[in-house]
């Protein structure tokens, strides 16, 4: 059984003012265990929305969303989700934030020193265990916000367009660590992006949606094998399925 | 900006200067790569890094001129004082009732002296301190909690609003002789009147710091495991301190006024209580010296508040 399945999900947004939208309409899909999962789509096709849903932070209209046979009714630490905005808590310096999630889950306070430790390890930010989430960049906000989430070992890894706020050389950086982070870790991850390009480089599928309503209009598996390099990424195969994903794209008039 | 070539930073790599490199050179290669692994050795050792970074600190300045940049914030201030005496001396050799109607701040200066000799001064200032103290206390615990509950649940919002809302355009002072009766005159009465005073701004400011909370940072606690009540304690609360010290800071400014209402209509001490008496005797010194005295308090007590906040708010410097 897939770890996490989708089934039939709609999703009406109502608006104080205006009629109501349909921001997903019969979305349905599985995601397998240890699986890279990517959802591409134009901007408001409702991507960031089935997120949330698996997140948890908003219920569907119709459809169920399960993760092991479970309903997804709330949110909680098996599913823990990187914001595009890093969402760090800023009273709380870098070794606070991560700890956050350990506290709630009543960790130990021993485990929580060592997984803390091994997580800001993990990536990359030694010495800055008691700077404050302003103190940083972009980047490393979103390390910290990465290791807080990994922290709390969850089932499925949610990444709402974790990269979108950072510069284009930071990003292809995180790209780079982030696959490095989930070789060493494996997880679920289910990952939100609006880039082509990204969504290929990462997944081992992906699915295209269409907006207004939100729709699931392909999957795609991505059958590269990794790591995935520099070299890889300037090669025909990987070109070819980028441009066959930004032609559906152009079928919508949204390029 | 250049350095001068004596002061060219120390690199571990002298050779680089010496000897510039040229691509595709097959003679300089082992150079390159020794170049190469210097460089790379030179940015990966945190302590050379560190001891670089301290070495491009600029020099802390010496005590003098530290202490210069302080004082230079006052000096406005300074000339206000010296242009008030100035208008107040040279004013009342052309018209003598100056001295009375703007009596200069050495005169201000030496009524406290004076009034502090006669052990007349101090009790009037703690009496006000200890009343503006008492209320806004008072105002704090009451309103920070309904003003972050409020803030926090709609619902309690929407059914205490209209009652706060009707309550708040009357002025405090409408209240005083209400108040009168009530408590008679005296602290509880004065009390009760700058509590109304600083109530408000207390509530409605603790209320939107609640309301406006991220909601990044509620889904982040809430997908983290926080239950009801940890999130209120640890995302709520501190992401609405900041509105909260403004709340209280506004409440006391508002206080102020307030306490000096009260004590000019009906009290038995207190520095409105001694701007009024010394009203009926005519001495405008004192007059001054209680209004002077009120500033100061004020600015002090909001120094206090200012310092306060970032003692609890390391996190919230230089914003």
């Amino acid at each position: 059984m897939a770890q996490v399945s989708v089934r039939n999900v709609s999703k009406v947004h109502v608006p104080h003012a205006g009629a109501p939208l349909l921001a997903l309409h019969e979305v349905d899909f599985d995601v397998e265990r240890n699986e890279f999962f990517s959802i591409v789509g134009p901007s408001g096709c409702g991507k960031t929305t089935l997120l949330n849903l698996l997140a948890g932070f908003e219920q569907p209209t119709r459809g169920e969303l399960r993760v092991d046979g479970e309903l997804i009714t709330a949110p909680g630490w098996e599913r823990a989700v990187v914001f595009q905005e890093y969402a760090l808590f800023p009273w709380y310096t870098v070794s606070q934030n991560i700890r956050y999630g350990l506290k709630r889950k009543r960790c130990p306070p021993a485990e929580q020193d060592r997984l803390i430790e091994h997580y800001i390890g993990l990536v990359g930010l030694g010495g800055f265990e008691s700077r404050y989430p302003r103190e940083l960049s972009g980047g490393m906000r979103q390390r910290v916000s990465i290791a807080r989430a990994l922290a709390v070992n969850p089932a499925i890894l949610l990444m709402d367009e974790p990269f979108a706020s950072l510069d284009i050389q930071t990003r292809e950086y995180m790209q780079d660590e982030l696959l490095k982070i989930w070789e060493r870790e494996r997880k679920t991850v289910i990952f939100v992006t609006h880039s082509i390009d990204e969504a290929v480089q990462l997944s081992d599928e992906v699915v295209v949606i269409s907006p207004r309503p939100g729709k699931i209009v392909r999957r795609v598996a991505v059958d590269l094998p990794r790591p995935r390099t520099l070299e890889l990424r300037q090669s025909a195969d990987f070109q070819q399925l980028v441009g066959e994903i930004k032609q559906i794209f152009t079928g919508y008039g949204v390029i | 900006m250049r350095l001068p070539e004596d002061r060219v930073l120390p690199g571990p790599w002298p050779e680089e200067r010496e000897q510039p490199s040229s691509p595709g050179d097959a003679a300089n290669a082992p150079l390159e790569r020794d170049l190469a692994r210097q460089q790379r050795r030179a940015v990966s050792d945190p302590a050379a890094i560190a001891r670089l970074a301290a070495s491009m600190v600029p020099p802390r300045p010496p005590a003098w001129r530290r202490i210069l940049s302080e004082v230079q914030h006052f000096w406005l201030l300074v000339a206000f004082l010296l242009v008030w005496q100035a208008v107040s001396v040279f004013g009342t050799r052309i018209n003598p009732q100056l001295d009375v109607m703007l009596p200069p701040p050495t005169a201000v200066f030496s009524a406290a002296v004076e009034l502090a000799n006669r052990h007349a001064l101090m009790p009037q200032i703690v009496d006000s301190l200890y009343r503006v103290l008492l209320a806004v206390g008072t105002a704090s615990v009451i309103g920070v909690p309904l003003g972050l509950a409020m803030g926090w649940f709609p619902r309690f919002r929407s059914i205490v609003d209209p009652l706060l809302e009707f309550i708040r355009p009357i002025p405090p002072l409408a209240w005083i002789p209400l108040s009168i009766l009530w408590f008679g005159i005296g602290d509880t009465q004065i009390v009760y009147i700058i509590f109304l005073a600083a109530f408000f701004p207390i509530v409605l400011n603790s209320m939107a710091g609640a309301r406006d909370v991220d909601t990044y940072l509620v889904r982040a606690g809430q997908s983290l495991g926080a239950r009801p009540g940890e999130l209120f304690a640890t995302i709520v609360l501190p992401a609405a301190l900041p509105n909260i010290f403004t709340g209280v800071r506004v409440g006391l400014g508002i206080g102020w006024m307030a306490l000096v209402a009260g004590e000019l209509v009906a009290a038995p001490t207190g520095l409105g209580y001694m701007i009024n008496n010394a009203r009926t005797i005519f001495r405008s010194d004192y007059i001054l010296l209680g209004m002077v005295l009120i500033g100061v308090l004020g600015l002090l007590l909001d120094f206090g508040m200012r310092r306060a906040a970032l003692l609890i708010m390391p996190w919230h410097k230089g914003q």
